[in-house]
């Protein structure tokens, strides 16, 4: 047995055990061995290519202080990693992976350009097909670094999460992919170092491009899919280095992400590439905006006895419970009112927040038991039988016109249908309209009622009359 | 600082025209409130009461010279003289009806404000004193029924037998209709409803009643928020349904009306000459001539066939206390619309389509009707023809089949064509790409973000190329893979940490 071989079959138990993290992740109850199993995957894929790393050039001064390195550089790393997973607030998880996603980005634009600094002997064909590996390797992390940095930026509020809107972008963004292919064919014929400068810059520029243009509310999109681009640039430094773990692992990271793209598309009732080419709600139509209704405001002492009296709640959560923080004082409320024996569950749409999944890891923080907490398709058909909605932070994501009215912009996308219930209250700033910049008329239906203000005041403000 | 006087009902009449609940918060508007002596007792408000939310008591002769009085009932001739001229007069006037109240009104100089003409709109809901009258209603005219029903409503296996639930029938599902459902299905009953408006379908559902609907071509949408007439084929129909029906329930609600018409003859003799003996109809409608042929207003009639038929029209005012309080928050929310500057002056805003509908005579003159309002309760909205609804992506099955082909023959170009190892490399991408698809495919929703962040984890597994290149001999080599060491790193112990934090977090709630 060489320590390849070794290497190799180590490789392919890590593989194996990398499927079945990701499996058991399908269920709540399998979670935690997932992540266990993944944690063992990685820990014997580290040792085994430590071990390949130490027994190909043991004594060598290289090879030593290589090692070294190796083991300082991983130690800061990890000690920072779980520094800031130790820390980071509930809230601000999708700054926090979008973070990550663009460590892996740079990660592979460096093991690219190592790729070209050290090229392995090799002649004809293998040679172009190498240089061609490092490119495409060098192209999919830049992209992937910039974005992820953009949207992090965008997250986290250091950059204004409007879309930046370029005259001509897609021609741009099309103009980096054909130029992208040009560099690579002429540095297959002559690998220049400056070519490989020039793809660097061009994958870098495309990234900031193509999230900059993004709105904040197509987050959840944009996440996903750095996610799944972060997967394509390991399985294509797997190509570059003739490593079937990194190309699996990459694949299966790869389509994950894409799999949860596709599920926040459909959600949205929008394709992939309408939300990459940016820009819902700049060129909105005005249609349903000349129509507008009275609406009617409620107080918290009159929110709190329609709680009290209901015989089932059912709460919608939006991205501005996130931002009001508002998550503890309504799993506080969703606790009183299970106490009085009052039916309460959460009905989460998959687009709802700036993460797939945001709003579940939201609440799970705030202790609401998960088999409370239930995706659309589980509680749409309950709400006529719904006696109080609670719209907290939500807008788009509860708009009756995306149901009823063909003439709006989010017409056919498909949203909780809350104004089934006997009442709504709706928890909102102002009557501004939401993310899409479309009206909404839920909010002059006859059985809705605005509660205006922070959602977490508000909400304390029913606690304190429960 | 203008004076409202409230003024006690004639006998007969429980009810009074406000609580004293509502009298303090008239009197945060700015005015000043007299309450004639004994004007709540029948609703058991005691003069004490009022005089402690800060009203004074006064005798019957003050308290109808105030410049604005508020009542239930339309005032009698005598009570008419009372009144100053100029004053203001609010109540239950029946404007459709009563021409000559009106006349008698404008004859004497008055302003009348009909609580019965509040526009049936969002914005007036508030004051809409014919809902709250008729939810009290409906629920007691189940209660009445309960009275002269010798059974229980709920269905029972005792050990004496078993006792089967009583079925009710509710006509009209408007308010007082909806108010009887819900009263009738908490009692245990087998509720069923009529209506001619679909729409109300799903409201009757939610309070646990069955709707029975009249399946004829035509569809009737109010425009207004009040039931039509209907038409001759739907009549016959819904006839056959009341006819069926009789034979069959115990106990018949009926609440249709349309406004400024008799009450539609739903209940014929025969119908009535069909139910058991023991039966109760309640008929809501008595006082505008009766959905029940042989209904007497304000009477309880028993059939020779032994069917009781209550035409009670006091309903509201047998619930007085609740009516009172009802009717005061109705009053006070008008009052709060026709003092916008809350500072005790009463003014009215020709302009402002509510205030305008419930001006029936201004300073002498009559002024009802007023112009029509059509606002919708359920939107007239066009048929929607359903292809209009917009799909994601109208991708054709033939382009995504081709799309597929090609993919798969570039695969296999590419295999078939490149050097090894490039093949191999192809043929591990293509089957992992399957399996995490699928693998992910069965993820739930709620685990999304354990989910990525545990992807970004694993494609920390870029290390292993880092790795791989930091022992090479060449310190620019050595020193980029270690950044990349680094920063993978980070992805793997951060990524893995934060997934556990987060899963701990979710909790199932068992026994809570």
């Amino acid at each position: 047995m060489t320590a390849e071989s070794v290497a190799t079959g180590a490789y392919l138990v890590a593989a194996l055990l990398f499927i079945l993290s990701l499996a058991g992740l399908s269920k709540h109850d399998t979670a935690r061995r997932g992540v266990l199993f993944g944690i063992v995957g990685m820990a014997i894929a580290l040792v085994a290519t430590f071990w390949l790393a130490a027994t190909a050039g043991w004594g060598s001064a290289a090879t030593m202080t290589g090692l070294v390195v190796l083991i300082v550089a991983m130690i800061v790393g990890g000690a920072i990693g779980l520094w800031r997973a130790r820390v980071v607030a509930m809230t601000g998880m999708p700054e926090l992976i979008a973070l990550l996603h663009s460590f892996v980005g740079l990660a592979a634009v460096l093991v690219g350009w190592n790729g070209h600094l050290h090229a392995p002997e090799l002649v004809g064909a293998l040679r172009d097909i190498h240089h061609a590996e490092v490119f495409i390797g060098v192209f999919i992390g830049g992209v992937t670094f910039t974005g992820s940095i953009v949207a992090f930026l965008k997250l986290s509020a250091r950059m204004p999460s409007r879309p930046l809107v370029l005259p001509g972008k897609n021609i741009l963004n099309l103009g980096a992919l054909v130029l992208f292919v040009g560099l690579t064919v002429w540095y297959v014929l002559t690998p220049e170092l400056w070519l490989l400068v020039a793809v660097t810059i061009v994958a870098l520029a495309l990234g900031w491009h193509l999230v900059a243009s993004i709105g904040g509310g197509d987050m959840p999109v944009v996440v996903s899919m750095l996610n799944s681009y972060s997967g394509w640039a390991a399985a294509a430094a797997g190509f570059l280095l003739n490593n079937d773990l990194l190309i699996v692992t990459g694949a299966l990271v790869g389509s994950s992400g894409a799999y949860l793209s596709y599920i926040m598309c459909k959600a949205m009732n929008r394709s992939f590439l309408s939300v990459i080419a940016g820009g819902f709600g700049i060129e909105a139509p005005q249609s349903g905006d000349a129509e507008t209704g009275e609406h009617r405001e409620i107080d918290a002492e009159s929110a709190a006895e329609l709680l009290a009296s209901a015989a089932s709640v059912v709460i919608t959560p939006g991205y501005g419970m996130a931002v009001a923080q508002a998550q503890y004082p309504v799993a506080e409320l969703t606790q009183r009112l299970r106490d009085r024996g009052v039916d309460v569950r959460f009905g989460i749409h998959p687009v709802a927040g700036r993460l797939p999944g945001h709003m579940n890891v939201l609440l799970a923080e705030a202790r609401v038991p998960y088999d409370v907490v239930l995706e659309m398709d589980e509680v749409n058909d309950d709400f006529a039988r719904t006696s109080v909605v609670l719209v907290i932070g939500a807008n788009d994501t509860v708009n009756p016109a995306a149901a009823e009215d063909p003439g709006s912009p989010i017409a056919g996308m498909p949203v909780l249908r809350v104004w089934e219930a006997e009442h709504v209250i709706v928890f909102k700033r102002s009557m501004a309209s939401g993310y899409a910049g479309v009206a909404n008329p839920l909010f002059w239906r006859e059985n809705t009622q605005m509660l205006f203000g922070d959602a977490k005041e508000r909400v304390e403000d029913i606690l304190r009359v429960l | 600082m203008t004076q409202i006087g409230i003024v006690a009902e004639r006998p007969g009449e429980r009810r009074v025209a406000a609580s004293p609940l509502t009298v303090g918060r008239i009197l945060a508007l700015g005015y000043d409130v007299v309450v004639e002596t004994d004007a709540g007792a029948a609703s058991s408000f005691p003069d004490d009461a009022y005089v402690e939310a800060g009203a004074r008591i006064v005798a019957r002769a003050e308290a109808w010279s105030s410049p604005v009085v508020l009542k239930i009932n339309a005032p009698e001739p005598d009570e008419i003289a009372l009144l100053s001229p100029g004053a203001t007069l609010i109540g239950l006037l029946a404007p459709a009806f009563r021409p000559e109240l009106l006349s008698a009104l404008a004859a004497h100089g008055v302003t009348a404000l009909a609580m019965d003409a509040v526009p049936r709109i969002s914005r007036a809901q508030s004051m809409d004193v014919l809902s709250s009258m008729a939810n009290i209603s409906g629920y007691r005219a189940v209660v009445e029924a309960a009275h002269e029903f010798g059974r229980f409503f709920t269905g029972q296996v005792t050990a004496a037998g078993k006792v089967p639930p009583a079925k009710v029938l509710i006509a009209g599902a408007g308010v007082a209709g909806l108010a009887a459902i819900g009263a009738a299905s908490s009692l245990g009953a087998i509720v069923r409803a009529t209506d001619p408006r679909p729409e109300v379908a799903d409201q009757v559902r939610s309070i646990g009643g069955e709707y029975l609907a009249v399946e004829v071509a035509e569809q009737m949408v109010s425009a207004d928020g009040y039931a039509k007439a209907t038409s001759e084929a739907y009549d016959r129909r819904a006839a056959e349904i009341y006819s069926e029906q009789a034979a069959d329930v115990d106990i018949i609600i009926t609440t249709a009306l349309i406004p400024g018409r008799a009450a539609p003859r739903l209940i014929t003799a025969a119908d009535v000459a069909a139910m058991r003996p023991g039966s109760v109809i309640v008929d809501m409608a008595a006082a505008q001539g009766g959905n029940v042929e042989g209904s007497v207003a304000g009477e309880r009639i028993v059939t020779p066939g032994g069917v009781v038929i209550l035409g009670y029209t006091d309903l509201a005012g047998r619930l007085p206390q609740q009516a009172s309080q009802l009717y005061g928050t109705n009053l006070l929310n008008l009052l709060k619309l026709l003092t916008p500057g809350k500072d005790g002056q009463l003014t009215i805003d020709d302009a402002d389509i509510v205030q305008r509908s419930v001006t029936v005579v201004k300073e002498g003159a009559v002024t009802w009707p007023p112009p029509p309002v059509q606002v919708s309760a359920a939107p007239a909205a066009a048929p929607v023809e359903p292809q209009a609804v917009r799909e994601a992506k109208p991708v054709s099955p033939v382009l995504k089949g081709v799309l597929t082909t090609l993919g798969i023959a570039a695969l296999f170009l590419v295999a078939a064509v490149a050097p090894a190892p490039l093949p191999q490399h192809f043929t591990v991408l293509v089957l992992s790409v399957v399996v995490g698809f699928y693998v992910i495919g069965k993820v739930a929703h709620a685990l999304h973000t354990p989910l990525m962040s545990v992807t970004n984890a694993i494609s920390g597994i870029i290390i292993v190329g880092a790795m791989l290149q930091i022992t090479v001999d060449d310190p620019i080599v050595q020193a980029l893979a270690a950044v990349a060491v680094l920063l993978a790193s980070i992805n793997i112990f951060g990524g893995f940490a934060v997934t556990r934090r987060m899963l701990a977090m979710f909790q199932k709630g068992a026994g809570r």
